[in-house]
């Protein structure tokens, strides 16, 4: 199963470096990452594939949104579905 | 790989503009229940209930933690508990006390279809069921009450008109110590849908299947922030908008309620995209009306608004899911909406604009506080009003109001939570009282002789 990561906030270093440190150790693999500024803030967009992970969709989504309130982020994780869903006709 | 802005748009929808799912509503036909006793039908009931709804509660966390939508409501509704009533209606009230105690223990914030349809007429353990709604809706905390009195193809039963003015009045009054909630549950239809996700008039058609899911979404939030964006643009290119962002609305409503619907065993039944507010600021309909251009809601040019947002709802909703039904389009319950209360206790919205409002939106008088004197006529007139806004235009409309007991004009009843607060609107004076005791049938619209 595929989800969607998104990690929002104001820029500084390491997010990226803590985010997927933080999955792997759940072996959540990485497909596609992309990450820009929007207006001074830091917006990064993840593909994930939780085939081999090792904590359910919903675990993972509350276990990322703590981690995201320690380092001062919002992060979302979840089902690619919706985005699908809502975006394309 | 998916569009940064696609997805930060769906991120804040959540986030800022309270786009979610507002409920999830499981239908579960009780026909098979019906027994030989009230008391037997009573346990059959309740057992049914709690083994099909067993985990709706547990499905839709799993479901809005993995999509990441808030999941507010999850209710059950049931088929018209009159029928199930029918062989022992004047024990009515132990079937109602069961489905109450279900709802307890399945977890569901609600349980709609303590129900009767009456639109052409009334039989005598109609009546008798009928009478038994305000003492069960005193007795119960969960139970949701509807009672159909027309219909565009049969015309309006104005016996049970009468009737149901008496029922509102008294439900008031048994439930007088909350402020007459027990009205609050009660709704009073024209056009009655069958597959309706929202409370307090679901009920599971008897023309349904034996299990069904059906989800509503709401977001009048998002709808509102859409329109800002554009302050400028004209009438076309808002229509246009509203369309789009409820399309996104309902795709989410409808990826939840076939995920739902496949995790409890129950067939997908549709998704009603209804703008339905809450008390909290940023979730109006009020606003959204107030964002296209109207210093207040219900001044002149609040109907026009009204018309066209309702039906751009539609045609997003239509275009997005081949599986739209329910009430589909934009709610206006007074208590439920801070801007329509703040408009209200202004004096720039009364009752005769609601009435009006109705005839273009997809319900009716909805949670609107009178005067605790407010007369069984005239309550039964309000509703013989709405019931013809919805038999000559084909639509649905409802009552639900409450004439708070002991409250004047002026005063204000506090529901609390969702169901928000009422300021006490004025209604007309003079009587209706003579053309509510004729009785008899308003015949249906020649419009409606289609066969």
């Amino acid at each position: 199963m595929r989800a969607v990561l998104t990690v929002v906030g104001k820029d500084k270093t390491g997010i990226i470096a803590k985010v997927s440190g933080f999955l792997a150790e759940r072996k959540v693999n990485i497909l596609d990452i992309s990450q820009t500024i929007l207006q001074d803030y830091f917006a990064m967009i993840m593909l994930v594939d939780l085939s081999g992970a090792s904590e359910s969709l919903s675990t993972l989504a509350e276990e990322c949104s703590e981690m995201g309130k320690k380092i001062g982020m919002s992060i979302h994780v979840q089902h690619e579905e919706i985005f699908n869903a809502m975006h394309n006709v | 790989m998916f569009n940064t802005n696609e997805v930060l748009e769906t991120i804040n929808m959540v986030e800022k503009e309270h786009l979610d799912i507002r409920t999830v509503t499981m239908g579960i036909s009780l026909m098979p229940c019906i027994a030989g006793t009230a008391e037997e039908t009573a346990q059959k009931v309740y057992d049914e209930i709690c083994k099909r709804a067993e985990n709706i509660v547990k499905v839709t966390q799993d479901l809005s933690r993995e999509y990441g939508i808030p999941i507010v409501n999850k209710r059950v509704s049931i088929t018209p508990a009159s029928l199930i009533c029918a062989p022992f209606a004047s024990k009515s009230i132990l079937i109602g006390k069961a489905l109450d105690r279900a709802a307890k223990q399945v977890g569901v914030d609600f349980l709609g279809g303590y129900s009767a349809l009456v639109h052409k007429g009334m039989a005598d353990y109609e009546r008798e069921f009928i009478k038994s709604i305000p003492e069960t809706l005193s007795m119960t905390d969960r139970l949701c009450s509807s009672v159909n009195v027309g219909s565009s193809k049969s015309g309006i039963n104005m016996d049970a008109v009468a009737l149901m003015g008496k029922i509102v009045k008294e439900t008031a009054e048994k439930t007088a110590d909350k402020g007459g909630y027990g009205c609050a549950k009660l709704v009073v239809f024209c056009n009655a849908v069958e597959d309706n996700p929202f409370m307090a008039g679901a009920f599971h058609g008897v023309g349904e299947s034996g299990t069904v899911i059906n989800v509503g979404v709401s977001g009048p939030g998002v709808v509102q922030h859409a329109i800002e964006a554009i302050p400028d643009a004209d009438l076309s290119d808002l229509a246009e908008m509203i369309k789009r962002t409820a399309f996104k609305i309902t795709r989410a409503g409808q990826l939840i309620a076939r995920e739902a619907a496949k995790r409890l065993n129950a067939e997908f039944g549709i998704v009603d995209l209804s703008l339905a507010p809450t008390p909290a600021r940023g979730d109006s309909v009020a606003a959204i009306l107030e964002e296209m251009g109207l210093e207040s809601v219900g001044t002149h040019g609040t109907t026009a608004c009204l018309a066209m947002l309702n039906d751009a709802v539609k045609k997003g909703g239509v275009m997005a899911s081949s599986r739209v039904g329910g009430l589909s389009g934009a709610f206006i319950p007074v208590s439920e909406d801070i801007g329509m209360i703040e408009a209200a206790e202004r004096g720039s919205l009364c009752i005769d604009k609601l009435e009006a409002m109705t005839a273009v939106c997809s319900v009716g008088l909805d949670m609107i506080a009178v005067p605790g004197d407010t007369s069984a006529a005239t309550i039964s007139a309000i509703i013989a009003d709405e019931a013809a806004i919805g038999m000559i235009n084909n639509k649905t409309t409802a009552v639900r109001v409450i004439p708070a007991p002991g409250k004047k004009v002026g005063d204000e009843v506090n529901f609390g939570g969702l169901l928000g607060r009422a300021p006490i609107m004025p209604v007309h004076g003079e009587s209706a009282e003579k053309f509510i005791k004729r009785g008899g049938l308003i015949p249906a619209p020649i419009h409606s002789n289609k066969n």
